[in-house]
């Protein structure tokens, strides 16, 4: 056997859960697990999160892979969205009696 | 399953940082807004702090909580108690899991906890340093312990830290059966042969006092039980929790003809409280500083587990190294 | 005693209220030899039932041991969740054997009032949890048979046993590739992990050979229901193992000796112990509820 020395010693990476309970539902974070590589993330995250059963799929992502927006961004980021008002159909006038879709 | 939220005088003692009037003053608005603080949002020091203390006391009250139970999975006396144990004492292990998790967000390694735990430095509740003689005290933590848990996770389940909050909520709603089976067994008991219900009360018992330890001491004294109120860390005083606890106790004991040993127990009609007696604090103390029946197993058990697993861990590491970067049969990528 | 029990057969009941024994094994000692049924196929039929859920039961017990002493939180949580599987299986095997006896017994007259020698199941299941690697590669010996046993039981003619082996079906198909997973990292992790569980497999490996012990009580099974008859799937579990030990780096032990006896109550030492404790409160309150 050529395998290196062992390494140190930890509690393993994190890994992100995301858990769908329904067809057609989205994945939604449910939590973490920590595992060594992508097939044990999937076997920790099933037992963690779906021994109750409700769950029907399962993705799991290296907590690293994952980028967030900073709570800094918030303001530049979103508030222009909120100021969009003909993104939204109540921006628009439809004549009484007629259904539009 | 919970941990008290005991402050040791090192807590206290530990020096506040000075934080920004501004951002402060921001951060409390926010929490009386009702609003959900977040991994990445400014918290003060102090609020980290506390949190992680919290947290990380509670994530180890549920590992240590699997030793005192999983005492009994070997001799549980039917297949339908055996499996509801194992399943409780795996949930034990799934709650611990998400407090720990977390507590992760907060910028803490699970090693880092686990260590702590390991050393002796980390407290845990003082409640699971107490032996399970016989399966009769299987039930009274169920009915105890775990109703304990419920009163204060509930609360815990609107505390304003996301991620606490959130593990709480998961925690709640999987612990529904906790407290059921347990009761269900001390009734069942209580209905049995006569070595049954001598059995049961013998756990009564011995179960009462700490049981209303596990909420910790009054702390209406506290300058940091103010603080950890105002950042709505903890919702309730420990003794506004241990009345709620007592007074839907109570009844439940009288519903299945167990007798609470507090000689000094009365309904109040004004204050509509069961009004209960002295708690024994230097036995609280003397358990939280280590000296409980069971303090040194515990911790013994949880570091041979940990030596015990060390070449497992390492293995699962050196093998994950030796793969990083081969490409992975099996599975799908998450966005087809 | 039951007219038609057999006059040797060792007391068991410890004074339980349960109805006697009525499997007609023999165990008086001697050679082994396949099991005697009284000729008729219902009792072989309980005898077959009896195989499946004891080893499910001791080993699901086994696996229970571990709980709270994992080598990692999330493999206290994986263990416990295979221990409920397998002790839900027994649960619904026992089942079957209890309504084709007819005697009124219970999964749990089954489960608490038999002695060691009672018990029908392989001695691979019943041996110490010891290190994880030895709990790990006994695992996967054992559940790498099931996978295919459970899919041809699944086919059976007798439809409670039929449904009840698909439901453990789907249950092995993950617990092995559980431990198939855990065989890789193991074997292919650190020189120590390694060796440790080479040494396992090495260990266990003479116990394997009884998990294809066949006898009348097989043959009397697959003529009535159509149940498989394990020896069919020897060479199934052959290139299970031997394609994860090939990948693991692990090499294939050889058995020098092959240990057999638990189908027909004639076990390892270990046995008595577990069910010593396993039993203790359920013999200590005879007739109680719980």
């Amino acid at each position: 056997m050529d395998a290196p020395a062992a390494p140190a010693d930890s509690q393993w990476p994190l890994w992100e859960v995301f858990t769908q309970e329904a067809q057609g539902a989205p994945h939604e974070h449910a939590g973490s697990v920590h595992a060594v590589d992508a097939e044990q993330a999937l076997q920790n995250a099933r037992d963690v999160f779906g021994r109750r059963g409700k769950v029907i799929s399962l993705w799991v992502v290296p907590t690293e892979a994952i980028v967030a927006s900073a709570p800094s961004d918030a303001g530049p980021f979103f508030d222009p969205g909120a100021e969009k008002a003909y993104r939204h159909p109540y921006f628009y006038k439809v004549p009484k009696g007629i259904r539009v879709y | 399953m919970y941990g008290a939220n005991v402050e040791t005088a090192a807590d206290r003692k530990a020096p506040a940082p000075v934080e920004d009037p501004a951002l402060l003053a921001e951060f409390q608005a926010r929490i009386d807004r009702g609003e959900s603080i977040e991994p990445k949002d400014w918290m003060p020091a102090r609020y980290r702090r506390q949190l992680v203390r919290m947290m990380s006391q509670h994530a180890h009250s549920e590992i240590v909580g699997m030793l005192p139970e999983g005492n009994w999975i070997t001799r549980a006396p039917n297949l339908r108690r055996k499996m509801a144990l194992i399943a409780k004492v795996q949930d034990e292990a799934g709650h611990g899991h998400y407090i720990y998790c977390g507590t992760e967000t907060l910028g803490v390694s699970r090693d880092e906890l686990v260590d702590d735990l390991l050393a002796g430095r980390a407290k845990y509740s003082q409640i699971f340093n107490y032996p399970t003689l016989t399966w009769a005290d299987i039930g009274v933590i169920g009915w105890f312990v775990d109703g304990a848990a419920i009163v204060n996770q509930t609360v815990l389940a609107k505390a304003s830290y996301g991620p606490y909050a959130r593990a709480m909520i998961r925690i709640c709603k999987e612990e529904n059966f906790h407290k059921r089976q347990g009761f269900e067994i001390c009734a069942v008991l209580s209905q049995g042969t006569d070595a049954q219900r001598e059995m049961l009360q013998d756990a009564v018992n011995r179960w009462w006092w700490p049981s209303l330890m596990m909420f910790g001491p009054s702390d209406t004294d506290s300058p940091n039980s103010r603080d950890l109120l105002a950042w709505r860390i903890k919702r309730f005083t420990n003794d506004e929790l241990r009345q709620r606890f007592v007074n839907l106790t109570v009844p439940q004991a009288q519903a299945i003809g167990v007798r609470l040993p507090d000689p000094d127990l009365r309904y109040d009609a004004d204050t509509q409280n069961w009004v209960f007696g002295e708690i024994d604090w230097a036995e609280f103390w003397a358990v939280v500083n280590g000296n409980g029946p069971c303090n040194r197993e515990r911790l013994a058990a949880r570091n041979k587990a940990h030596a015990d697993g060390a070449w497992v861990r390492q293995a699962a590491t050196a093998y994950a190294a030796k793969r990083a970067g081969a490409p992975r049969d099996g599975g799908s990528t998450a966005a087809a | 005693m039951a007219p038609d029990a057999t006059p040797d057969e060792p007391e068991t009941g410890a004074g339980a209220p349960v109805a006697p024994r009525i499997v007609p094994v023999t165990t008086t000692l001697g050679p082994l030899r396949p099991t005697a049924t009284s000729g008729q196929p219902a009792d072989a039929f309980v005898e077959y039932c009896l195989r499946l859920a004891d080893d499910r039961l001791v080993l699901g017990h086994r696996l229970s041991e571990w709980c709270g002493h994992a080598p990692i939180l999330e493999e206290d949580i994986a263990l416990a969740n295979i221990a409920l599987d397998l002790i839900g299986q027994a649960e619904a095997f026992f089942s079957v054997a209890a309504e084709a006896e007819g005697r009124g017994r219970t999964p749990d007259d089954f489960a608490y009032f038999r002695d060691d020698v009672a018990f029908r199941n392989a001695m691979l299941c019943e041996l110490p949890n010891g290190d994880f690697g030895v709990t790990i590669a006994r695992q996967f010996l054992w559940t790498a048979l099931q996978v295919p046993f459970t899919k041809a039981l699944s086919a059976a003619s007798h439809a409670q046993l039929a449904g009840a082996a698909a439901k453990a079906h789907k249950e092995h198909v993950y617990h092995l590739r559980h431990a198939a997973d855990w065989v890789l990292k193991l074997g292919d992790g650190t020189p120590e992990s390694h060796a440790r569980v080479q040494a396992a497999l090495d260990g266990l490996w003479p116990y394997t050979d009884e998990l294809f012990y066949a006898d009348g009580v097989d043959a009397a099974v697959a003529a009535l229901v159509g149940a498989p008859v394990v020896t069919a799937l020897r060479e199934d579990w052959a290139r299970t193992v031997e394609a994860v030990l090939r990948q693991a780096t692990l090499s294939v032990p050889v058995a020098d000796w092959t240990p057999a006896g638990g189908r027909l109550g004639r076990h390892t030492e270990h046995l008595g112990h577990m069910l010593a404790e396993m039993q203790s409160l359920a013999r200590a309150h005879p007739g109680a509820q719980w």
